[in-house]
């Protein structure tokens, strides 16, 4: 694997190795300093075609504390704006000599067309393409289920994956491609996924999908579950009239502070309710259930920054076809001379 | 002036039998077996065992770019690539800059085709000043020109207001025109980039959905038997709009439809690759909709074949797939792409093929002189088709300038080895060879 475009074609082991791996680096950020020296002399490259602050945060502290040098693009104040092509960006950062791209593109698709157009060498890690793909995200939320499911199965996280595991993915699935990153990367891990939407924002052929799909939020809870991932909805969907009103989709598909409450009703104890950020309190998401001991929302940044070294670290020094599950890097041990 | 002969040995006609063919002072001076003695002193010869002979093909929907984008294609460089696909007439489609609206333009380009002499370039004229959708263009000065404009279309756009469509209808036939409709729901399709389905919503990009082609069809072919006109459908895409199609037709409304070598072969799946090459308007569709269509064109649901050959500068397609421009090349590769999907399919024979990339083409148009039997005192306009060539398409070596092809790096069968056009080869042994020159007949 050269490249980090999708979860689609993530393999098992691959998945799994990223996730293992960033299990590793995890034990980086609880340290005194947070640094390895394992891409010391990299170029990571953030080319951002969108706002992001948060993710690009996100691998910016990842390629840091791999100790690599990292150069963020923002297409705002830049040669972007002045109609510059990706492909003379591209070839730009090319000339740079840059190692990795970490590229967030509003057109789908536009990370892959990176990857194989023959434009650069560098590798490729999508960042979030239009309403493609996110596939760092949708492995840090499986970092941050796998984390529970194995405390609740009392199992080791390491080498495990989602077998059995209840997912709820509920809101705008059409416009998300967290969602479909989720989708993809939980069925191979073994999970059972019900997408929970409004039917307008399901797409056309969601039938062909690996998992269920349910217009009814309160019978998916009902039925039983492990995890509830809200996605964010933007009101402005509402002027295209997806739906009514903000807040008719608040009654029918936000997970409230009622539905905090039937969880306990139901003695669904262990349930965690997720989600990528940013919220929309009051809208997808009470604060009532964003603040509870079941959020898991905190969890998922910290596990994002390990999930994005894991993947910098696969990606630039290893070769995850030829060893899909690598031993235990040596460097994640406590090193001598990053000690103070 | 002395007029060169062309002696055309033992072609296949129409992948029938075999017979010799002469051609003189740009008609068909004789068909039959040896033909021989004085009548064909001085006539080249060309062998053609093994040749198939057509009837030089005609393109209703080209886009060839001039005036305006001759960075994409000029007359020029797109009736090059014309005669090199076996093509004797072509329609220029109205989305030039200036928009070919008025009688100025038109007869521009018309005479444009003139001083090539590569193939006949017969311009459609818009059906709304500008492409706007608001207000009529003058139809009737574009029918009145030297240009004889008979065919009317706002492709690209579709003519979505259903008043506008039925006035249109209505006008043009106090001159014969049709109306050739590029069928798109403009709200159905706001921002959409591919056919909408099993692989764009793994894909995230917004849906083409077939529904948008298909109820403008049905709005159409309605409307056409209200006011008693002649409707052409650009470019059918979908399963469900032959259906529409084969239903006006049982019940004699006057419609005809059109298909491009692309939809018979390529489906959505190659959208996958993320390469803007395979982004279309309409979209590619799927497989099931892909034989719908083969079918259709077998059995004269769907009447003709058209290119939609729509050039573009590399760097339209060097981008993202949602800011590459729309369009395919065609003209040269129509023909082994035709041959590929219906005639080694074995759903049609080389006498349909002449149908509906000639005779039936030539009619909606009311060209005269085109799409006419290859039969003695006929337009000598006429193609020699190797059947059992094969080639591998590679979009460096063609004549138009555009480099989208579809089908760069496959391989296909058929190779057009010469093209006759008015008598005059403008290609031979499979390469260009001189133009027709209009003033020195």
């Amino acid at each position: 694997m050269r490249h980090l475009l999708d979860t689609e074609s993530l393999g098992r082991d691959n998945a799994i190795a990223i996730l293992d791996t960033a299990q590793e680096m995890s034990a980086v950020g609880e340290r005194e300093v947070k640094k390895l020296p394992a891409l010391r002399g990299r170029t990571v490259v953030n080319l951002f075609f969108e706002d992001s602050t948060r993710t690009r945060i996100s691998f910016e502290a990842a390629a840091k504390r791999l100790s690599a040098d990292v150069i963020n693009f923002s297409a705002k104040g830049s040669s972007v704006s002045k109609g510059e092509s990706l492909k003379d960006t591209a070839q730009t950062l090319e000339a740079m000599s840059a190692d990795a791209v970490v590229i967030r593109h509003w057109a789908s698709g536009a990370p892959a067309r990176l990857a194989t157009s023959g434009w650069i060498d560098a590798a490729v890690i999508n960042a979030g393409d239009g309403t493609h793909a996110h596939p760092t995200q949708a492995l840090l939320d499986a970092f941050t289920m796998r984390t529970h499911w194995a405390r609740l199965t009392g199992t080791p996280s390491v080498g495990g994956d989602l077998a059995g595991m209840r997912v709820l993915i509920v809101g705008d699935v059409l416009h998300s491609r967290v969602a479909r990153s989720n989708v993809w990367l939980l069925r191979t891990l073994g999970a059972r996924v019900t997408l929970v939407a409004p039917p307008t924002l399901l797409p056309v052929g969601v039938e062909h999908w690996p998992c269920e799909v349910s217009y009814d939020l309160d019978a998916t809870l009902e039925a039983g579950v492990d995890a509830v991932m809200m996605l964010r909805v933007q009101a402005e969907r509402m002027k295209a009239s997806f739906f009514p009103s903000a807040r008719e989709y608040a009654r029918r598909w936000g997970f409230d502070d009622a539905r905090l409450a039937r969880l306990d009703a139901l003695a669904l104890k262990d349930t965690i309710v997720m989600h990528p950020g940013p919220m929309n309190r009051g809208l997808e998401i009470s604060s009532g259930a964003a603040d509870s001991p079941r959020s898991t929302v905190l969890d998922q940044v910290r596990n994002g920054v390990s999930v994005r070294m894991a993947a910098l670290y696969l990606l630039l020094s290893g070769d995850m076809r030829a060893a899909p599950t690598p031993a235990l890097p040596a460097f994640a041990q406590p090193a001598a001379k990053d000690h103070p | 002036m002395i007029h060169a002969s062309h002696l055309i040995r033992s072609a296949s006609l129409l992948g029938k039998g075999t017979a010799d063919v002469l051609v003189r002072d740009g008609v068909i001076a004789a068909v039959g077996q040896d033909l021989g003695g004085a009548a064909i002193d001085g006539a080249t010869v060309i062998d053609a065992a093994g040749l198939v002979a057509l009837p030089g093909m005609v393109d209703l929907h080209t886009h060839l770019r001039e005036p305006g984008r001759e960075d994409a294609e000029t007359v020029e460089t797109g009736t090059r690539a014309a005669a090199l696909g076996g093509f004797t007439a072509v329609h220029a489609m109205a989305n030039s800059s200036p928009v070919a609206d008025t009688a100025g333009v038109v007869e521009q380009v018309w005479q444009l085709g003139r001083e090539s002499g590569w193939v006949d370039v017969h311009p459609v004229g818009a059906v709304t000043v500008g492409l706007a959708g608001e207000q009529l263009a003058e139809l009737g000065a574009m029918a009145d020109s030297r240009a004889r404009v008979r065919v009317f279309s706002d492709d690209g756009i579709c003519v979505s207001d259903p008043v506008m469509m039925r006035r249109a209808l209505e006008y043009v036939k106090a001159f014969d025109g049709v109306i050739a409709q590029h069928a798109q729901e403009p709200r159905l399709t706001a921002g959409a980039q591919m056919n909408e389905g099993k692989v764009s919503a793994v894909l995230g990009l917004a849906g083409w959905p077939a529904v948008a082609e298909e109820s403008i069809i049905a709005r159409d072919v309605l409307l056409a038997q209200h006011v008693g006109s002649r409707l052409h459908v650009c470019h059918v895409s979908t399963a469900g709009s032959v259906e529409i199609i084969r239903w006006a037709k049982g019940r004699g409304i006057c419609v005809t439809a059109e298909v491009t070598p692309h939809h018979l072969l390529l489906t959505e799946e190659l959208v996958r690759s993320w390469d803007p090459v395979y982004k279309v308007n309409p979209p590619l569709r799927a497989d099931e909709d892909v034989h719908a269509l083969r079918a259709a064109l077998a059995d004269g649901t769907i009447d003709i074949v058209g290119t939609d050959h729509a050039p573009h500068p590399s760097e339209a397609k060097e981008c993202e797939w949602a800011a590459a421009a729309m369009g395919m090349t065609g003209l040269e590769t129509a023909l082994s792409v035709v041959q590929e999907t219906m005639i080694e399919s074995g759903l049609m024979t080389w006498a349909d093929f002449a149908r509906v990339t000639s005779a039936a083409p030539a009619a909606i148009g009311r060209l005269g002189d085109q799409g006419r039997p290859l039969e003695p005192g006929e337009p000598a306009n006429i193609v020699l088709v190797d059947p059992a060539a094969r080639w591998n398409v590679d979009p460096a070596a063609m004549a138009t300038k555009g480099r989208n092809s579809p089908f760069a790096g496959m391989e296909l069968p058929g190779r057009v080895v010469a093209t006759f056009f008015r008598g005059h080869p403008t290609v031979l042994d499979g390469r260009l060879n001189t133009p027709y020159l209009h003033g020195a007949r």
